[in-house]
């Protein structure tokens, strides 16, 4: 399954690091990414695969939740079809 | 690929305009449960539920966090409980208890389907149900009810009407230590929805399948943004556009959790309901739409053509995005869910009479309305009336629920709590309605009824 990975907030070093780190050390592929500041807030958006991931959807959500709290960001996974449906016919 | 403004944009619809799914529900027929000993019925309802939905909620809840999409409710519908309950001797009131207990079992917050269908008349069962309801509603937590009074093909039964004024009044007071909440949970109908997912209403029909997946969208905090950023000098026709492209994003996102929900669970995909439902978060109002339009308030003079606008454009962006589009499908109006409509009461801008006028165009009726707890059945039979007949010559559903609060007067709020809301009460007419009511017998059928 393929999957958005967003983080937001205010800037600050390691953000990048710290993200691809983790989806690295759980196998993740990332295949997409791209940053810039939207409204003064640092906005990433990954496009990543986690095909190739022995860890569940859960666990790496689980992951990218105790990474949020530790660099004081928003960290959003979903499924990449919600965005899919939404904006492509 | 995706741009980053559709992705931002659709991550802010659902952190900062409240978009989500408003429900899951789940249909299940209990016709076979059938049996003449009500104690086997019982036993029979709660297995059948508790097998059906027993991954329901934990379903639904694995959907929510793997396309990071809030599903607010999961909940369940069943068959009329009067179909069932014509077959044993004793009280329905057994088979409420066991509706209730499998929703605390499967975890639904709520449960439809305690229902009896009267538009021309009533069957044994249909007796039952009817007279069970203060106790039922009293007595269960979970359980909602309805009766159909009315249809565009049957006429309406003023009977029905007459004796379902003195049950909301019986239900309140039933349920008066908690606000007469009991009424809150009980909706009166003409054209009911056999695939209705939203509560009160809802109910699992038969002509629907064994067991049935139906989802209910929502968002009107989305809609609002999107027409308040048109700023105040579009036109309607952009307005139109503008909302149906909104409606269409929305229900795009309710047909792929619809479409989830049916393959994790291999239960078949019903219907997508497009409704814009408000809840009593500030900014997730419907009236807040209206008043983006231009109104000073709703219920000023236009409101009801600007929720005209707003229902059809709803439906037509809607219709696209999803296979099957069924249940209500609309703008909902219930005045205690929804902070706009709470605050036009209060200010003297939205009368009873105003919402009346309003429910010729919006997807349902009367909904959620709190009045004097001395309004006499008569009276509220009366509104039923009145409502039943748009709902008949308009040819489409029309419902009422109405909550005539025991001990409160016009001026007092009463606090439901939830999603509930807290309704401001409202005043009725002080003209008796009581010999029109008395009656009996049945309103005909309309000429445009007979249509082969």
């Amino acid at each position: 399954m393929r999957a958005v990975i967003t983080v937001i907030g205010k800037d600050k070093t390691g953000i990048i690091a710290k993200t691809s780190m983790l989806l690295y050390q759980e196998n993740i592929n990332i295949l997409d990414i791209s940053q810039t500041i939207m409204q003064e807030l640092f906005t990433m958006v990954m496009l990543v695969d986690l095909s190739g991931s022995e860890a569940a959807f859960e666990s790496v959500t689980a992951k990218l939740e105790t990474l949020e709290k530790e660099l004081g960001v928003s960290i959003r996974i979903q499924h990449e079809d919600l965005f899919q449906s939404m904006h492509r016919i | 690929m995706l741009s980053n403004r559709e992705i931002m944009e659709t991550i802010h619809m659902i952190s900062d305009e409240n978009l989500d799914i408003r429900t899951i529900t789940m249909g299940i027929s209990l016709l076979d449960c059938c049996s003449e000993s009500m104690e086997t019925m019982r036993q029979k309802i709660f297995d059948k539920i508790a097998k059906k939905a027993e991954y329901l909620v934990e379903t639904g809840e694995k959907i929510e966090r793997e396309y990071g999409i809030p599903i607010i409710h999961k909940r369940i519908a069943v068959t009329p409980i009067s179909l069932l309950a014509a077959n044993a001797a004793g009280e329905s009131t057994v088979l409420a208890l066991a509706m209730d207990a499998a929703a605390k079992q499967t975890g639904v917050n709520f449960i439809g389907g305690y229902s009896a269908l009267v538009h021309k008349g009533y069957t044994a069962g249909d007796e039952k149900v009817i007279h069970s309801l203060p106790q039922v509603l009293k007595e269960t937590e979970r359980v909602c009810a309805s009766v159909n009074v009315g249809t565009t093909k049957a006429g309406i039964n003023m009977e029905a009407v007459r004796e379902m004024g003195k049950m909301v009044k019986a239900v309140a007071e039933a349920t008066k230590e908690q606000d007469s909440c009991g009424c809150a949970k009980l909706v009166v109908f003409t054209n009911a929805v056999e695939d209705n997912p939203f509560m009160a209403g809802a109910f699992h029909g038969v002509g629907e399948p064994e067991c049935v997946i139906n989802v209910g969208v929502s968002g009107p905090g989305v809609v609002r943004n999107a027409v308040a950023k048109l700023g105040k000098n579009a036109s309607f026709d952009i307005l139109a556009e503008t909302i149906k492209k909104t409606a269409f994003k929305i229900t795009r996102m309710g047909q792929l959790v619809a479409h989830e929900a049916s393959r994790r669970l291999q239960v078949p995909f019903g219907i997508v309901d497009l409704s814009l439902a408000p809840t009593p978060a500030v900014g997730d109002s419907v009236a807040y739409i209206l008043e983006e339009m231009g109104l000073e308030q709703c219920g000023a003079h236009g409101t009801t053509a600007a929720l005209a606008l707003l229902n059809d454009a709803v439906k037509k962006g809607g219709v696209m995005a999803s296979s099957h589009v069924g249940g209500l499908s609309g703008a909902f109006i219930p005045v205690s869910e929804d902070a706009g409509m709470i605050s036009a009461v209060r200010s003297g801008a939205l009368s009873l009479e105003k919402l009346e006028a309003m429910t010729c165009v919006c997807s349902v009726g009367l909904d959620m309305i709190v009045v004097p707890g001395d309004t006499p059945a008569q009276t509220i039979s009366a509104i039923i009336a009145d409502e039943s007949a748009i709902g008949m010559i308009n040819n489409k559903t029309t419902a009422v629920r109405i909550i005539p609060a025991v001990g409160k007067r016009v001026g007092d709020t009463v606090e439901f709590g939830g999603l509930l809301g807290s309704g401001p009460v409202m005043p009725v007419s002080r003209y008796s309605s009581e010999t029109f009511v008395g009656r009996g017998g049945r309103i005909p059928a309309p000429i445009h009824s007979l249509r082969n």
